[in-house]
């Protein structure tokens, strides 16, 4: 069967998060608390890593470590556990001499105490052949990949772009560019391994147990159903929780040296800065050519990224300009290269965030060009059907966004020109951009329900929360979709033992794990009706319930207020205000923090966040909180965040849609377009630090 | 984390006899930077002596101004009547400084000596002369957003930290330092060196010698003081520079003016140059930024750094903009 749409009584309303509680008072287990649940005291693991970004590991000299008295072991590629398979270099820790990136993985220490095992990381001395690196994407060499993150295809062509570009009255040709960017989720990576009888228990800060299971039973040799993983409780992970990393790995194959006694990892924020992934830097060169009216007729983007000769991530920078304007014709690219440097991977919004940036900063560059208001601007190349596909949208309301905020933003008094407007020492702007995000949806999802007494109902599925709130929003969606109050559900997360989910990831977490609770729930009354008796259960597995003849998508308008100091260029954001339209919104509380954290990662992207990666050794070096700075509490002022009403039963039963990215996207650049407004000087790389305005 | 000893010494020349008596020891105050220190491996101590207990731990009136033990938390020096009265510049420069939770901790002696932020310092991986002398330094043709631009060497352009050692060498504070011999005093102006060819020697101390308290002169140039720090985010970033000046016009022209920098040094950098060229001038933007440009003349800089010219010429403008009775002209 597939999943039909549903009465919603507890969708829609604020339910509390029903693990606050746990979380404020400091009882919520995470990764490495798990003590309790252990019957002998942990080893304490902790990574010594390569400090060359290409070479070999000629030996490892352990002798001071090991003569430490609570250094159990120092594991290197000589001694530690063999895998059956190697292929993910990025996983295959420990298994040969080579060295692929500076920070990577090198030995393992195990001691009876964690501040042992830092000092035995310490004392322990590696000895590496340097080779010829090549960790700097400025001039490095460039190649089409076969396809970028999501299975997109890397390049697209429609129409006669070059003919359309030649003959466009008005040409925008523009560079625009991200930094290196890092998630840093508050909980480290962390994880508790224990090997016994043959079998791993993992205890893991990850998005993803089943894909962890999957991806690591294999590489150990294992069948799956030898590797459990759970994850309780997660302190974020914004995509970089969302894949297994090599610190998952040497905890697995030191638990498995350890055989028998449990190990705990604690990866130090410096360390996340090489192992668990990040957003690569971005190069958009856009082409836009239009009609003096602004209509767009001819659209390039051709995205260049940073990936590792490690494992290849692509970022998917210019698929948004596949479905955002009209325009007849319609090019995009992906180039990559592929450097001695730490893996890329999954951060927030991977893709619509470098690309929306560079779009949207684009829209804004082209108002500028052909005098037109910004809203204006985007309301004439709003397309009738989607660019891409052809296909009918399923609700697109983006230009109600738009209005809707700039009514609340009161855009109608702001100065057609730049550097109008002048408060005390503060030049003062405003600034609009899109947002979109695809109403992604996995398959394969699968929920069981069992009755117990009392018309009580045990719902599970494999799905982590990691700290969005699905715990509380999957309650009511399985407590709808049952026809019974949330108190009368007990949900069990965050298991392998559990049936299959998929990645809280993509936005696509809620959609696709709580059609997966709908299409039970709904069976389960078929199967045994309104009064089951307890002890029966329906488990159902989906393989698909969105409309494939539309174009799924979200939508959103973000506008920002930007203050540039005349004397110092210090800049600030005093308004931000976000419009969406994301379907049904299932609990307004949580919904509303997931858009207000996503406007605030925007304005950390648009004003902070850059990482240095030092060109003569390849690692980054503003690896901690101190010099990588994210937004603080002083940057976030006037946050306000609204959504059309909305009820999307085309993406999902509830529906809904995914929430998790679509804050983040278009953010950086309203607030680049906002400073732009109020100073004059166009900004096209993030981020819009105060030396960019202060010379 | 390298093993070490804790000791609780139970007066100040017991402290100060440990120390001295052994290259492996050092003090230890609220930890913010000593504990960060001997995680990340760059400090390797063997003795740590915890002199947080002392009682040095009061703010209290003299004759000639302010007497601050040097336990007193940050938290609680900004916080002071006194101070805010007297010399409102230490008390916001103290306020622009790090996060509540580490000015709760931080100590005033503490806060003086924490040492550079320079990335690679603080990274052991990479060579720095500061850390490792003779081992290179990283941050020339490195990262250099963060680098001096005055008093530099070829062996370091690392930048001293501190918010508030700026505003007390602007208000002529001076520190009192117990050694074995008994106590003296210096000038906070004189308590910080420039790198030269050792930058691992950073100030004037000797090992062991314990700052006991800092004194502030009280003046009435100082009631007129401000600091004005740019930084990337609104709170809890170093800065990127800093001014801290204490003003007085008479007649429409400067009459006295002081002013130090942050951000452009290895320590904390008094502009007396500058405050040369602006006495007896009426204070005009153009005046400020000609005074911050001759203070300038002899400073070194990179493309990452170069943009601390301008913005020197900004916080300078900003900070005596704030202290002028009427509006600066532009
Ligand atoms: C994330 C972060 C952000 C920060 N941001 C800022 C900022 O914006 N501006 C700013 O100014 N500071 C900032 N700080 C630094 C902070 O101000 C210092 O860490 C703090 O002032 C140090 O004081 P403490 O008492 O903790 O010193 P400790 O860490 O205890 O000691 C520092 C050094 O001083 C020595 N020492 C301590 N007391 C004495 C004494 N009485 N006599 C002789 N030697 C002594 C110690 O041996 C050690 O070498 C920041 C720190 C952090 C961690
Ligand atoms: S600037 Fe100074 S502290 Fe920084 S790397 Fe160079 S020598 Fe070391």
């Amino acid at each position: 069967m597939t999943a039909r749409p549903f009465e919603a009584r507890s969708m829609g309303t604020a339910l509390d998060r029903v693990d606050g509680r746990e979380k404020v008072t400091g009882r919520a287990t995470y990764a490495v608390e798990h003590d309790a649940d252990l019957d002998e005291a942990p080893l304490h693991a902790w990574l010594v890593t390569s400090t060359t970004a290409s070479g070999r590991v000629l030996r490892v000299d352990a002798a001071e470590a090991l003569a430490h008295p609570h250094v159990v072991t120092v594991l290197d590629h000589t001694n530690a556990p063999r895998l059956a398979d190697t292929e993910d270099r990025e996983l295959a820790v420990l298994q040969d001499d080579r060295i692929g990136f500076r920070g990577q993985i090198v030995a393992v220490v195990l001691a009876e105490t964690s501040e042992a095992a830092r000092e035995g990381a310490r004392l322990v001395r590696v000895h590496q052949e340097a080779a010829d690196a090549s960790v700097s994407l400025d001039g490095a060499e460039t190649y089409a990949p076969e396809e970028a993150n999501g299975g997109f295809e890397a390049a697209t062509d429609q129409g006669d772009f070059d003919a359309a570009w030649a003959a466009a009255p008005v040409q925008l040709e523009q560079t625009y560019s991200t930094p290196l960017e890092f998630n840093n989720p508050m909980e480290p990576h962390a994880a508790t391994a224990l090997w016994r009888d043959g079998s791993l228990t993992l205890w893991d800060s990850t998005q993803a147990v089943h894909g962890v299971a999957s991806t690591l039973a294999p590489m150990l040799g294992i069948s799956q159903d030898r590797v459990r993983v759970q994850a309780p409780y997660i302190g974020g992970g914004f995509g970089s929780k969302g894949l297994p990393h090599g610190p998952e790995m040497a905890v697995a194959l030191a638990a498995r040296w350890a055989d028998g006694r449990p190990v705990k990892l604690a990866v130090t924020r410096q360390q996340m800065f090489g192992l668990t992934g990040y957003r690569t830097r971005t190069v958009s060169h856009l082409r836009i050519g239009a009609e003096p009216d602004g209509r767009i007729t001819a659209l390039e983007h051709a995205a260049v990224g940073q990936s590792s000769a490690v494992k290849e991530f692509v970022e998917q920078t210019a698929v948004p300009a596949r479905m955002m304007y009209a325009a007849s014709s319609l090019r995009t690219s992906h180039r990559v290269a592929a450097l001695d440097v730490a893996v890329p991977s999954w951060m927030r919004a991977p893709g619509e965030m470098p690309g929306m940036f560079a779009l949207e900063v684009a829209m804004d560059d082209l108002a500028e060009a052909t005098g037109i208001d910004p809203i204006e601007l985007r309301e004439r190349n709003e397309p009738e059907v989607d660019p891409e596909t052809g296909n009918p949208y399923n609700n697109r309301r983006l230009v109600e966004c738009l209005h809707r905020g700039a009514d609340l933003f009161g855009w109608q008094d702001r100065p057609a020109e730049p550097r109008a407007t002048l408060d005390g020492d503060w030049w003062v702007g405003t600034g609009v951009a899109s947002a979109t995000y695809p109403a992604s949806f996995a398959p394969g999802n699968t929920a069981r329900i069992i009755a117990l007494d009392g018309g009580r109902y045990e719902v599970s599925i494999g799905a982590v929360d990691l700290g969005t709130g699905s715990r509380t929003v999957l309650l009511q969606i399985a407590a709808d979709a049952l026809g019974v109050d949330p108190e009368a559900i007990d949900l069990a997360l965050a298991d392998t033992d559990l049936p299959m989910a998929t990645v809280a990831g993509g936005s696509s977490g809620t959609s696709s794990w709580g059609t997966a609770i709908a299409q039970t729930a709904q069976q389960f009354r078929a199967d045994h009706g309104e009064h089951p008796d307890p002890g029966v259960e329906t488990t159902t597995t989906t393989d698909g319930y969105p409309s494939t003849d539309h174009a799924l998508h979200s939508f959103g308008a973000v506008f920002a207020e930007a203050r540039v100091h005349r004397l110092t260029g210090e800049v600030r954001v005093p308004r931000l205000l976000g419009v969406y339209s994301v379907g049904r919104v299932i609990n307004p509380m949580t919904a509303r923090s997931q858009l207000l954290g996503g406007l605030t990662m925007g304005l950390s992207a648009a004003l902070f966040e850059d990482a240095y990666q030092d060109p003569r050794f390849g690692h980054v070096v503003t690896q901690d909180l101190a010099s990588y700075h994210v937004a603080a509490h002083a940057d976030v002022r006037d946050l306000q965040v609204e959504w059309l009403d909305d009820v999307d039963e085309l993406a999902t039963p509830m529906g809904s849609r995914g929430i998790g990215e679509i804050g983040i996207v278009g953010t950086s650049a309203a607030i680049l377009n906002a400073a732009s407004h109020a100073t004059g000087v166009r900004v096209r790389d993030l981020p819009a630090t105060p030396d960019v305005f202060s010379s | 984390m390298r093993e070490l000893t804790y000791e609780v010494p139970a007066t100040a020349e017991e402290a100060v006899a440990k120390v001295t008596g052994d290259e492996q020891a050092r003090f230890l105050g609220g930890g913010t930077n000593l504990v960060d220190h001997l995680k990340l491996g760059v400090s390797t101590p063997k003795v740590l002596v915890d002199i947080s207990r002392l009682p040095f731990d009061a703010v209290e009136q003299t004759d000639d101004g302010l007497r601050i033990g040097t336990n007193v938390r940050n938290s609680d020096l900004a916080a002071h009547p006194l101070v805010r009265s007297g010399w409102p510049g230490l008390s916001r420069a103290l306020l622009a400084g790090a996060s509540g939770q580490l000015r709760n901790q931080a100590t005033t002696g503490g806060n003086l000596l924490q040492r550079t932020r320079c990335v690679y310092f603080q990274d052991i991986t990479t060579p720095c002369n500061k850390r490792e002398p003779g081992s290179g330094c990283s941050a020339i043709e490195g990262y250099g957003r963060h680098n001096a631009l005055l008093g530099t060497s070829e062996a370091c352009v690392a930048t001293h930290p501190s918010d508030m050692a700026v505003a007390l060498v602007a208000l002529n504070a001076t520190v009192v330092v117990l050694g074995p011999d008994g106590e003296r005093r210096i000038p906070v102006a004189d308590l910080h060196t420039l790198p030269g060819h050792h930058p691992e020697v950073e100030t004037t101390l000797a090992h062991g010698e314990l700052i006991t308290h800092v004194e502030l002169p009280v003046t009435t140039l100082a009631k007129r003081s401000t600091y004005y720090k740019a930084r990337d985010r609104a709170s809890y970033a170093f800065a990127l520079v800093s001014a801290a000046a204490a003003l007085s016009i008479e007649d429409g022209v400067v009459a006295d003016v002081a002013l130090a920098w942050g951000g452009v040094a290895h320590k904390p950098w008094r502009a007396s140059r500058a405050e040369e060229a602006l006495r007896g001038q009426p204070l005009e933007e153009s005046a400020i930024a000609s005074a911050v440009d001759e203070e300038l003349r002899d400073a070194v800089t990179g493309p990452d750094n170069d943009y601390k010219r301008a913005l020197l010429r900004g916080v300078t403008t900003a900070a005596l903009s704030r202290l002028a009775p009427t509006e600066v002209s532009r």
